[in-house]
């Protein structure tokens, strides 16, 4: 077996479990695995960044703002640290899509405890027709398919714009770049890979809300 | 597409008789600046229809990318063949579950379903007629080198300089150079570090002032790699085929270059056939020292630096207490009171950590009394920090082996924390100790290996500077 970041060769220890039983297949070596700073306790309950206790700042103004409760809760599953940074820029966007693979086991663990039981329909941050040709595949997509689902398509994009290429205020004044497809009466999780200042995910909550929907959750990455 | 599966095949069969149908660039042709290089379609910087031009005109031709073997796939950019560098992912673009390789991500996506362009090498270059201006003089032992070094570059010849640190290789490349570059010849000077391309570029383009130079690695500004006289990381020679008349590969036993065997075949693949391969190297590994035992491998030897003075022998001393107070983030009262002593004489100081994070501990410790900084190899503000060394704006630098080789401070202390960390090898302690005693006005330099127990690879150092300081003499 390699490590799927680094390539190094990793060497389970024997033991009798191992020996007797099946073995869960290692995608990790420890020096990589021990990089990620996974989040345990989320700080704060709307968010859930992990640096923060109570309801975050950031989230204060969300609920204190036209959005307010558009969006029930953010999950995430790593935090976005120097680490992730690095593994997000050869993932997305150098192309290495394998790398998921790294995410796998953390992320089912996550979703199965927040949102297994919930019913939801799984629904992908959609992308403009270049950028998925440009990227040859859709992340949000691909992280859907991880956790064993189909995804959902009520949502298609206007525009191509970039938002990691955008500050904070300039994301918060664009326009809603999304246009609503198909609406829906259950429960929705979004998905995406990071959450930042948590504007896309609101903007395709606003209209699966103002459609009807009763519960719009987003399910990310990283936070 | 058939058409290149059937040439790569005969290509890879015999590659000097079946060179492909290629004409030679036009000149003054505005597309002489893709010449000699392999990219993908995503890295095209022409529209379509200029591509289709050029393609009529034998100037580019279509490869395969990726090719399935019996039990693998090869990269026909990276050239791996090593299965776990291959996976597969559901591509949008070809609608199928595509094969990529992961050697060489970090240059962009090589896809199974989008060839490869490989742009014609016949370019003809300018003959420079007398394209040194360098005012320098070489000392005998350089130019004994030098002359070497002009020879295989006119006989298109293999050549191992091994040169000890400082005997001043850089200069003895410009013989060789302006004899390639007065033919009209493409020549390459690659090496596995960035720093080191970063240190050597500056130094090109004052002595070769009319000659058009670029220097091309990860985040340079200038990406195009068009010139004549190219410097390179040798990453970069992935994007290159049959190119260059003379290849020079600086540090030939550096970390990634000296055990990765995909950039190896790069560097083979970049350079012509019938090219000229020249090596430079302080401390060449096992595998180079048996070929010049072996008598295969031409070597000329240079064990004196430019200024006559002999290479400064390191001392070891013995820290019992080290590693259990690195682990408590701090250090051993002994080398604090070495490290201020040190401070009180005219010299800066460099320090060797084994670790990114023993490197910053010991920048923390120090930065209380002292203008301290830290480096390492994912450190973004690094070029800087080496420019505010050199410029004296601070007293020490705390690195890790990053530093080894390539970069040149003129008067320079150099200590080595834990020097029995598996990450000093023979090679990278022979590379630290040449760090002191580079310049002529000040040609010695303190070398300290402090450590908790001796290792193979600090005694065999200090013998091999120790057999240079011999021969040297005896010349």
């Amino acid at each position: 077996m390699r490590c799927v970041i680094c390539f190094e060769s990793v060497l389970p220890e024997v033991n009798w479990t191992n020996f007797l039983l099946v073995q869960k297949e290692v995608k990790l070596c420890t020096t990589c695995f021990e990089k990620f700073d996974v989040i345990t306790e989320p700080g704060c309950p709307l968010c859930g960044r992990a640096d923060s206790s109570g309801v975050c700042y950031d989230c204060e103004r969300w609920e204190g703002s036209s959005y307010q409760g558009v969006l029930t809760k953010n999950v995430s599953v790593f935090s976005y640290n120097d680490f992730a940074r690095e593994l997000v820029a050869r993932w997305k966007y150098r192309g290495d899509f394998t790398l998921i693979e790294a995410f796998a086991e953390a992320a089912q663990t996550k979703y199965k405890n927040y949102f297994q039981m919930m019913e939801a329909d799984l629904v992908a941050i959609p992308l403009s027709k270049e950028r998925l040709l440009e990227r040859g595949f859709n992340q949000s997509d691909a992280l859907i398919t991880l956790l064993g689902v189909s995804p959902h398509r009520f949502l298609k994009r206007r525009g191509s714009e970039k938002q990691s290429k955008k500050g904070r205020s300039e994301r918060l004044l664009g326009e809603n770049p999304f246009i609503l497809v198909k609406p829906t009466e259950r429960p929705v999780v979004l998905v995406d890979d990071i959450y930042t200042t948590g504007m896309t995910v609101r903007h395709l909550a606003l209209l699966l809300r103002e459609a009807g929907c009763p519960e719009v959750y987003s399910f990310t990455l990283f936070r | 597409m058939k058409a290149g599966d059937a040439m790569l095949k005969r290509f890879k069969k015999n590659p000097s008789s079946n060179f492909p149908p290629f004409q030679s660039f036009p000149e003054d042709s505005p597309y002489q600046f893709l010449s000699g290089k392999i990219l993908t379609q995503t890295e095209l910087p022409l529209p379509v229809e200029e591509l289709q031009l050029l393609e009529e005109q034998s100037l580019v031709m279509k490869l395969p990318s990726l090719t399935n073997t019996r039990s693998t796939w090869q990269c026909h950019r990276c050239g791996t063949d090593k299965p776990y560098f291959f996976a597969r992912f559901p591509h949008a673009g070809c609608r199928k579950k595509c094969t990529y390789c992961r050697n060489c991500i970090m240059m962009g996506r090589v896809m199974e379903c989008e060839p490869l362009y490989w742009f014609s090498p016949l370019a003809v270059w300018k003959k420079h007629h007398s394209p040194c201006q360098w005012e320098g003089e070489l000392t005998n032992a350089q130019s004994n080198a030098a002359e070497h070094i002009v020879l295989a570059i006119e006989k298109r010849e293999e050549l191992l300089v091994w040169a000890v640190c400082g005997a001043g290789k850089t200069e003895m490349l410009f013989p060789g150079l302006t004899y390639a570059l007065r033919q009209g010849m493409r020549v390459c000077l690659a090496t596995p570090r960035t720093d080191v391309v970063r240190e050597l570029f500056p130094r090109l383009t004052s002595s070769f002032p009319e000659v058009e130079i670029q220097a091309l690695y990860g985040d340079s500004e200038e990406k195009s790699g068009s010139a004549q006289l190219l410097m390179a990381t040798t990453h970069q020679l992935y994007r290159y085929s049959q190119a260059f008349d003379v290849m020079i590969i600086d540090e030939i036993d550096a970390f990634p270059f000296h055990n990765d065997d995909s950039l190896k075949w790069a560097a083979k693949r970049a350079a012509k056939d019938h090219a000229s391969q020249i090596y430079l190297t302080a401390t060449p590994r096992k595998k180079e020292k048996r070929r010049i035992r072996q008598k295969q491998l031409p070597t000329v030897f240079i064990p004196s630096r430019f200024h006559g003075y002999p290479l400064p022998v390191p001392t070891l001393k013995l820290v019992t207490t080290l590693r259990s107070r690195l682990s408590k983030g701090t250090l051993p009262k002994s080398i604090l009171q070495r490290i201020f002593n040190q401070q009180t004489g005219k010299r800066q100081l460099l320090i060797f950590a084994s670790t990114i994070q023993y490197a910053e501990n010991i920048k923390g410790i120090l930065s209380s009394r002292l203008l301290v900084s830290s480096v390492h190899a994912e450190d973004p503000a690094r070029a800087d920090k080496i420019l505010a060394f050199r410029n004296r704006e601070l007293d020490v630098l705390v690195t890790t082996t990053i530093l080894e080789r390539g970069v040149t401070f003129p008067s320079v202390d150099v200590f080595v924390i834990d020097a029995g960390h598996q990450v000093f090898d023979e090679a990278a302690l022979v590379q630290i100790a040449g760090r002191a005693g580079r310049s002529h006005k000040d040609p010695d330099g303190e070398v300290i290996f402090f450590h908790s127990g001796k290792t193979n690879a600090m005694f065999e150092a200090q013998e091999a500077i120790h057999q240079m300081n011999i021969k040297a003499k005896n010349q």
